[in-house]
């Protein structure tokens, strides 16, 4: 039983913004799997809630005219991996939200909830920011856009403002079209983790393959929230694809980040692992863009282990195949 | 056709397959009212007052108790069965609720309410004062001059200091030529993570006490609610239903002692108290983290002339199962590698962290890591083949341990290390695996360990048996001794079948145990259950054949000592004639107007024995220096657990116990703020216990020894399968990277600075390093 | 706490419509435990990190604990208690638990078996990685995954009509010490 004051519950969008500007301090309730867990824990106990859980018209992804990719707020995460137009468009967000948990909380996580709460570990934060997301807010003025990376305010605070609720994050074409990426998820284990660092590294190649011609790299946990590394990115936007290159990345990401010392980890091994991971997932990112890196050794190409398994809608085979 | 042998399916696997097992929190009275404790937010202070007030006004709250409302007289808490003898006593550093606070999270206070919520709430109203004191969270720290004391009868936080000494190590270490080999190794505080969390409601019932538990221990529990509570033994009732788990954790008093009490302070009323998982990991038992320094002196052909052990074992803040622990793995090492000159001290020391208890291994899993390391780091310096090595200088056929009298009475250790290089592979990959170059790397490691079965002669060794003959023949029998998941009920269907001579559907094991009908059994821990229970089950099967055939003389004019009972019939053994079935004996005995009778048998039986169990651990692994992660590729246990009684059970616990293992080695440790004391890492997410992703395949193999001393040939298996895991697993990384890590458990913080040290990672550049501090 | 709120849900569990007044505050788990005395679905941590309290709906695995009762309303739950047949008899899936050897001290198991079930409707075929992937979210103390995993493979083969695969067939694991060379 969770320590809940009062409880309202909105079915529609509307409902949820007449009852954000009536109780505007009671809690927004999307899957749950963060605010619950305050409410049990102490931090949030006796707080009024407002469930939008019950919103269906937030659930779901679509794919609009001008190519602009709009996920509803409250699509949970393994919704947004099993979708054909992520899975087509923007792998590596459904790869990226396939790491966070486990199953169960892939089912009840919502992407809205996991970018609103602020967390710099969000696994959905980091790859959304290097794709330039735009986050569509619903209040009672109507709907209002911005940039993801101006949402977070700071720690545990974004910018919705008194009536709001976030109804969707769009990811414009010219983001994601002529772009591969990579997520890399460091934990202590395998699964049920919080990231000690993620990486999401995306970069668009030239014609020969050989240089880039595009290149973000967004991270959560090297700041207080997630965060691109625009110093690096500025740097070797249009750089040439070599070894040396690939090490000049790993080296300059260290000044755009600043990681904390915490007890989950100290600051330094978290500064080698932004360095790391960096080369490490612009090194696939570029694999899969058909580019070779000139001069690196085999040996020294990130081994993909059985962390990159994404439950897409093709994953497993079909019993037929297998009989044959 | 014996069943013992057989992979027969559990008796209880169909209730758990349908979900309708039955544990604490099932069988509580959904209307019970609610317990919660209060914990206090220091490490270590006096309670000066405490104001319920707020509370007590809360609607909804039943009763507030604090420390000063409770029982004056201390009691232990540890599931030792008990001692007659005052000076073998367990120590009694406990108070219900405690006046003198000594950990972060010690118990202040408690809440009955009528519901949950309202608990909550009244225990965020209780204000409490305290007087605060120093504290002191590091074992080696808190034997110093002027530390925080805890406990005032033991100066220097020393609980116990106990040596192992012979021979003369100063006088033979002046030999010339010798090699010394000095390593400190230092293991973490890890939790016990049954998935179902400790829980309890209390009740009284005709002027007594029921106290339902999750426990391993219910007869021990009996006594050690009576003590705390100062009530007579006899008023106590424990019930344990089927439990989720326990790995020693449940081998304590936990909270069973306070529920029982509040109950009381309410009038009788039922009253549950269920620890939450943070509570389990906070308030609960821990594995004690145990620090070695160990040095060796050795001839160039490895020949092991002296070695000095110290053990520094943290107790945390009360006794629990106390040097116990410490002990036997200081005692372990000369008996592992015999040696002619050895000094070996532990100490147990108080300090303000949360108590250590029994846990799985209790002791061994701890030592053999600084063991099976120390042994590869000196097999590394003299040039020599560490598995040779080891065959050359463990435990030789014939030992005899002067305490305990165990022998290793076959060539076990050869025997499972040659299992288990075959299963790996192991020589030839030790030696391509030598000087790799990469990011990637390979290793194996391995690691071998011996483990007791039973606690005699350290202490009491008792297990009572009953057996009822049901009218269809169906033998139904009770053991105090507890099925806690890990089998222990179809083992001891098993044999009971064979004892008695029934088909194994016949028999029907009785699984609860009720201190009030359930016979004298100490519990699951120390891996004694088939070992004890055999030879109480065998013993009271001989009692149980002998009455049932004595009264068949008068149906069927034969001699007892001409008949038996196979397969679910008296026989008649001189021409192998069946004479009646059991079943329609015992409903003719049972309903015969002239001589009628009830057929039972209850047997006593104390063990005077012990056994050696041993085994060895295999493990491959793949280390990427450069993200400083370590990826087990492959594992192999090999154990001679004496006969196997049920292969598939056993394998199965065994890979239980290989992943408990595996997480000890890489990623377990409960962490503590060095600011406030406090556990940082309490849940189930911050704390990494492997999930199914973490492991590859789990391979077992099992060596039959049949042990000479058991009823069944069976010895320990429980608990072994955690102890070589970690070091075998240390050494693969040695072999893979040339990098010896002496703490566990070995995850990336550890790592990372080990390969900096190592060249394998570069150094942050230096203009970074100054960032840091602006 | 006068004035506490409740509301009516309605929800299919096990096959069955089901209505109830509901404390607003209760979690699903709260309300199948509290409500209809369906035991299978355990409590661990309550916070969605052991997955003992899993259950299904409308087809998808989620931890009970942390979705609150009034959600389910109008939704289709499946509990261990629903697996089980009418008659009493396992399903197949529950009976390879009990063959295999994936069941120690039963905690887990009830959040394994909905787990496994909601992977087995979807009626692909997985490798080991994918399979243990999917089973991720269930902490397991007793068994080290192992069994629960050739458990769960298994059924995957035998419901799709292909022979399960040899090599990952229980190996016999006694070895007598003259076999040993």
């Amino acid at each position: 039983m969770y320590d809940i004051e009062h409880l309202y519950e909105a079915k529609t969008v509307e409902e949820a913004v007449s009852l954000r500007l009536a109780y505007p301090d009671a809690v927004i309730l999307a899957g749950g799997s963060d605010v619950l867990i305050k409410i049990r824990s102490g931090k949030l106990a006796g707080c009024d809630v407002i469930s939008i859980y019950g919103i269906d018209a937030l659930r779901g992804i679509h794919m609009e005219e001008d190519g602009t990719i709009v996920i509803g707020s409250l699509t949970s995460f393994s919704h947004i991996t099993q979708d054909p137009i992520i899975e087509k468009n923007l792998r590596v967000l459904g790869e990226a939200v396939d790491k966070v948990g486990g199953p169960q909380i892939r089912a009840i996580g919502t992407i809205g909830g996991n970018t609103c709460n602020g967390v710099t570990s969000a696994d959905s934060a980091s790859t959304l920011l290097s794709y330039d997301a735009v986050v569509e807010l619903t209040g009672p003025e109507g709907k209002r856009l911005l940039p993801l990376a101006d949402f977070y305010l700071g720690p545990g605070k974004t910018d919705v403002r008194e009536g709001e609720i976030q109804t969707s994050l769009r990811i414009p074409k010219e983001s994601y079209e002529g772009h591969e990426g990579y997520y890399i998820k460091f934990g202590m284990r395998s699964a049920m983790e919080i990231a000690t660092i993620g990486c999401s590294v995306n970069v668009a190649l030239n014609d020969e393959k050989t240089a880039l011609t595009d290149l973000r790299i967004a991270y959560g946990v090297a700041g207080p929230v997630p965060m691109r590394a625009k110093k690096t990115e500025e740097a070797f936007r249009t750089a040439e694809l070599t070894c040396d290159t690939v090490k000049a990345i790993g080296e300059s990401v260290l000044s755009d980040v600043h990681p904390r010392d915490s007890w989950r980890a100290p600051k330094n091994l978290r500064e080698h692992l932004c360095r790391q991971m960096a080369e490490d997932a612009l090194v696939m990112a570029v694999k899969r863009s058909g580019g070779v890196i000139s001069g690196m050794p085999e040996s020294d190409v990130p081994a993909k282990d059985f962390l990159d398994i994404t439950m897409f809608p093709e994953a497993g085979l079909d019993p037929k195949e297998v009989a044959r | 056709m014996s069943v013992i042998g057989e992979s027969v399916p559990r008796v209880d696997a169909y209730d758990k397959a349908a979900g309708r097992t039955k544990y604490v929190d099932d069988l509580c009275d959904p209307h019970a009212l609610v317990a919660k404790v209060l914990h206090a937010n220091v490490a270590h202070a006096y309670v000066k007052s405490i104001d319920t007030s707020k509370a007590k006004a809360l609607p909804g709250v039943v009763g507030v108790y604090t420390c000063f409302d409770v029982p004056e007289q201390p009691f232990p808490t540890a599931g030792h069965p008990w001692s007659t003898e005052v000076e073998h006593q367990d120590v009694c550093d406990r108070h219900l609720l405690t006046r003198h606070v000594r950990y972060y999270g010690d118990d202040v206070a408690a809440v009955v309410a009528e519901d949950e919520v309202t608990a909550k709430r009244a225990l965020k109203l209780i204000q409490v004062e305290y007087d605060v004191l120093p504290f002191v969270l590091d074992v080696q720290e808190a034997m110093k001059d002027g530390a925080p004391l805890l406990h005032k009868k033991y100066p220097h936080n020393i609980l116990a200091h106990t040596t192992n000494y012979h021979g003369d190590v100063e006088s033979a270490i002046k030999e010339p030529g010798l090699i010394r080999v000095e390593g400190w190794y230092d293991t973490p505080t890890v939790q016990h993570c049954h998935i179902e969390n400790a829980s309890c409601f209390a009740y009284m019932e005709n002027g007594r006490i029921t106290v339902c538990a999750s426990t391993q221990i219910p007869h021990i529990v009996r006594r050690i609610v009576a003590q705390a509570l100062g009530i007579d033994w006899g008023m106590v009732r424990i019930i344990k239903p089927y439990i989720g788990g326990g790995f020693g954790d449940k081998q304590d008093a936990l909270y069973e002692p306070l529920c029982a009490w509040l109950s009381m302070q309410v009038g009788g009323r039922c009253v549950r108290l269920a620890c939450t998982r943070e509570e389990t990991f906070e308030n609960c038992r821990v594995r004690h983290a145990i620090r070695y320094h160990l040095i060796s002196w050795v001839k160039p052909d490895g020949t092991l002339v002296a070695r000095k052990a110290e053990c520094f074992s943290n107790q945390g803040a009360y006794t629990s199962h106390g040097h116990g622990v410490n002990a036997k793995g200081m005692n372990s090492i000369p008996q592992l590698y015999p040696c002619p000159n050895v000094a070996c001290d532990s100490y147990t020391v108080y300090t303000n962290r949360q108590p250590g208890g029994a846990m799985r291994g209790y002791g061994m899993p701890q030592v053999i890591f600084a063991l099976e390391s120390h042994t590869e780091d000196i097999a590394r310096k003299l040039g020599l083949d560490s598995l040779a090595y080891r065959r050359k200088t463990l435990m030789p056929v014939g030992f005899v341990d002067g305490f305990s009298k165990n022998e290793l009475y076959s060539d076990t250790f050869n025997e499972v290390l040659t299992v288990g290089e075959k299963a790996m592979d192991y020589e030839n990959k030790h030696r391509l695996y030598e000087n790799q170059t990469g990011r990637y790397r390979k290793g194996v490691g391995c690691a071998v360990f011996w483990y007791n079965t039973a606690v005699w002669p350290i202490a009491l060794e008792t297990s009572g048996c009953r057996m009822v003959l049901n009218q269809d023949g169906s033998p139904q029998v009770q053991v105090g001794e507890t099925e806690i998941g890990q089998g222990a009920d179809t083992a001891i269907a098993q044999m009971t079948a064979d004892a008695v001579g029934v088909p194994l559907s016949k028999v029907h094991v009785i699984s609860c145990q009720d201190t009030d009908v359930t016979p004298y059994g100490t519990g699951a821990y120390a891996s004694r259950q088939t070992y004890v229970v055999g030879m109480a089950i065998r013993g009271c099967a001989e009692e149980f054949k002998r009455k049932i055939l004595e009264s068949a003389f008068e149906y069927t004019r034969m001699q007892p000592y001409l008949m038996d009972i196979r397969d679910g019939n008296i026989v008649r053994t001189t021409d192998n004639r069946v004479l009646m079935s059991l079943g329609e004996f015992a409903l003719t005995r049972l309903y015969d107007r002239e001589h009628n009778e009830h057929l039972t048998a209850e047997k006593s039986t104390q063990i005077k024995t012990n056994a050696y169990s041993f085994g060895c651990c295999f493990a491959q692994v793949e280390v990427d220096t450069k993200l400083c992660r370590v990826k087990v590729e492959k594992i192999v246990n090999v154990h001679d657990a004496g006969k196997i009684i049920n292969p598939a059970l056993a394998r199965a616990q065994v890979q239980g116990g290989m992943s408990m293992g595996i997480g000890y080695a890489l990623s377990e440790c409960m962490l503590y703020d060095q600011k406030t004391g406090r556990l940082l890492n309490g849940n189930l997410l911050d704390y990494k216990l492997s999930t199914v992703m973490d492991h590859p395949h789990l391979e077992v193999h099992f060596v039959e020894n049949p042990e000479p001393t058991s009823a069944f040939g069976t010895k320990s298996l429980g608990e072994p399968p955690v102890i070589p895991v970690a070091p075998a697993i240390r050494n693969a990384i040695l072999n893979a990277t040339g990098v010896a890590l002496n703490a566990l458990p070995m995850r990336p913080h550890q790592l990372y600075p080990a390969f900096k040290d190592a060249g394998l990672i570069e150094e942050l550049p230096d203009e970074n390093k100054e960032a840091q501090h602006v | 706490m006068s004035d506490r709120q409740y509301r009516l849900v309605t929800c299919t569990i096990n096959g069955r419509e089901r209505t109830a007044m509901v404390d607003v505050r209760a979690s699903l788990a709260d309300m199948l435990r509290g409500e209809y005395s369906l035991t299978s679905v355990k409590i661990g941590c309550e916070v969605g990190e052991c997955g003992a309290c899993a259950v299904m709906i409308d087809g998808e695995c989620f931890n009970s604990c942390i979705y609150l009762a009034i959600w389910a309303d109008g939704k289709h739950i499946t509990t261990v208690e629903g697996l089980t047949k009418p008659d009493g008899s396992l399903s197949d899936l529950q009976q390879a638990f009990v063959d295999e050897t994936a069941i120690q001290c039963g905690f887990c198991t009830p959040g394994f078996l909905i787990e496994a079930e909601s992977i087995l409707e979807k009626g692909r075929i997985y490798t080991d990685q994918e399979l243990r992937k999917l089973l991720s979210g269930h902490l397991c103390r007793c068994t080290g995954y192992d069994n629960i995993l050739r458990a769960v493979r298994k059924v995957m083969y035998t419901r799709n009509g292909l022979p399960v695969p040899e090599e990952t067939k229980e190996q016999p694991v006694v070895i007598q010490p003259e076999d040993i060379q």
